[in-house]
């Protein structure tokens, strides 16, 4: 395998040069951090009124957390450190959750973004030569122009196309012989479920990776779409607060996500105590972005749960890598006072050949406890027709459910195509608990 | 041997109709019929005149499918009839796995489809015959 590097000296950089920037580049941030009125309030209580109070980086420890409700608290300029007239960029979150939050980029912050970006789709063996169809939302939502501008920027040909419009999608696939797209991992699936029905045979494509994100999804997923369309797919991380895609990248090796360390400090924290956690171990994952003068985020707790590979990567990059999201911290169902993450709950289903891939997973009450019911849709191609093969396919599945959940759920079999299959981020939770 | 087309579907309203719509569209002409009720779902058993065709225009629409051999048995109406088949099964060791049958009136001609377990591979033909009964025949049910 041929490895590819956007800047082989940054992404190879010894451990301690690349430490060292780490510690140069936080010193500035916070002296920029500290124009904010936010900031300076917050970082005072700390007593730290200077880039020159933190002394190594260990020290980055006494600056206390910033996290989403800071965020909102301070929409919309509460925590812009330049000019207003120096913004040339704002990316707001949708704010389905009440209160809206934004992000504000300068030129350079966005130049800088840019090149992270493009450094991330070289990892995975891109060049200029490679046809991207890019069918990840445009608008407020990073994910459609993060990786346009960085595609762009490697010399790609970019297909803006947005999401949506299965038909119009494959057959652009087809037409300008797409070889990369980035996608949610659940359209990706719907996409070849409908294939048969465009009378368009798989070997039409020249699809040859996919890049994977915006929505929770098992490993098993990834190896299933990987077989499906005979590609590459690559696992990828980004969240608005620090730019959008391009935080974390994986590269040809597919051994989890190498994390821009010149331009982000990551940090692995047990999400009760707030204490920082040792490489490997899992917990709510921290980061501070330290090329954004526009809008700087110190310690800012992600609420996804991933652990760091301490072992370095056969590609010769020296930034560690992050395991895939396993969990929010947020999304984390309590059941019967059982902790249960929907991936769980997904890595199982996709296990189970005799089913297919779209799933629900519903939770009621039955009287005073809480009742878990996982909807399955039956494979056509596995249906035997016999009624004993269907009770013993439920059996199974509950059991696997069991002793990975430890509780046990009722089993549904639905008809193929019938559970909602999403065209963006998937919900596939529905929890109708009353809350207490 | 006769063909049954078993078709999963949710029991919910409708889906009887669907199958029967796209049998109906395929020319396809029903010759018995029965429902499993298992709970969410239930199993639509069919015996059609182009068992094969039927399971494809099914599959098409994106149902789940299967063809399975059955064995279909004529016998007059008279009581005791299925006491005597039952028996001469019995007495083969072959198992019923799941079966359905009817007389019809204007010939008074009984007949059913049996799902079975044939374990020890015995000439179910000759069995059925030997207690007085047919075993109808490919060309009798299908076109050929």
């Amino acid at each position: 395998m041929e490895v590819l590097f956007w800047n082989k000296e940054l992404e190879t950089l010894p451990r301690p040069k690349l430490e060292k920037m780490q510690f140069q580049r936080l010193q500035k941030t916070v002296d920029q951090a500290l124009k904010t009125h936010f900031y300076q309030r917050r970082l005072g209580k700390a007593g730290i009124t200077s880039g020159k109070d933190i002394c190594c980086l260990k020290d980055l420890q006494k600056v206390p957390f910033t996290n989403k409700d800071d965020l909102r608290k301070n929409f919309p300029f509460g925590m812009l450190a330049v000019d207003f007239e120096q913004v040339v960029r704002l990316h707001s979150s949708s704010g389905t959750t009440g209160i809206p939050t934004v992000i504000y980029l300068t030129q350079e912050d966005l130049n800088r973004w840019t090149d992270l970006v493009a450094r991330s789709v070289v990892a995975t063996g891109c060049t200029k030569k490679d046809v991207f169809q890019n069918m990840m939302t445009y608008g407020l939502f990073t994910g459609g122009l993060g990786l346009h501008y960085g595609a762009e920027r490697v010399g790609m040909t970019v297909i803006p196309i947005g999401g949506g419009n299965t038909q119009r999608q494959v057959h652009v696939m087809k037409d300008f012989k797409t070889t990369t797209v980035h996608i949610t991992p659940s359209y990706l699936l719907h996409i070849h479920s409908k294939l048969s029905e465009y009378n368009m045979d798989i070997d039409e494509l020249h699809l040859k990776r996919a890049f994977l994100g915006a929505e929770p999804y098992s490993e098993n997923t990834r190896l299933k779409l990987e077989e499906l369309y005979g590609i590459d797919a690559f696992n990828s991380y980004g969240l608005s607060e620090m730019n959008g895609p391009g935080v974390a990248f994986e590269c040809i090796y597919k051994q989890d996500m190498h994390v821009w360390e010149d331009a982000y400090i990551v940090e692995i924290i047990d999400p009760v105590t707030g204490e920082v956690l040792e490489d490997g171990a899992k917990g709510e994952v921290v980061f501070t972005i330290l090329t954004r003068d526009a809008m700087p985020l110190l310690r800012y707790r992600t609420r996804d749960l991933a652990f760091l590979h301490p072992e370095v990567c056969s590609c010769g990059r020296t930034h560690r890598r992050l395991s895939r999201i396993l969990g929010r911290t947020d999304d984390m169902l309590i059941i019967n006072g059982v902790n249960v993450f929907p991936s769980q709950i997904e890595e199982v289903i996709m296990s189970i050949p005799e089913v297919g891939t779209n799933y629900q997973i519903q939770i009621d009450k039955a009287g005073a406890l809480d009742r878990l019911t996982v909807k399955v849709e039956i494979y056509a191609k596995m249906f035997t027709g016999e009624a004993s093969a269907l009770d013993a396919l439920k059996v199974r599945i509950m059991e696997k459910l069991r002793a990975s959940i430890t509780i046990n759920p009722r089993i549904e079999l639905h008809e193929p195509g019938v559970l909602p299959a999403f065209e963006g981020k998937a919900k596939r939770v529905v929890d109708t608990r009353e809350a207490l | 041997m006769a063909q049954q087309l078993t078709i999963f579907v949710e029991n919910r309203p409708g889906r009887m109709k669907s199958v029967s719509d796209i049998l109906l569209e395929n020319h396809l002409n029903i010759w018995a019929f029965t429902i499993q009720d298992r709970g969410e779902f239930g199993l639509i058993k069919v015996v059609v005149d182009r068992p094969e065709q039927a399971r494809l225009a099914l599959a098409d629409h994106g149902f789940a499918c299967a063809l399975k051999d059955v064995l279909a048995v004529t016998a007059a109406d008279k009581p005791g009839n299925l006491d005597k088949l039952t028996t001469a099964l019995l007495d083969n060791d072959v198992n019923i796995a799941d079966a359905y049958g009817f007389v019809t009136p204007n010939d008074r001609q009984g007949m059913c489809f049996l799902e079975i377990k044939n374990t020890q591979g015995v000439d179910l033909e000759v069995v059925v015959a030997a207690a007085g009964f047919t075993v109808v025949k490919d060309e009798e049910l299908y076109e050929t």
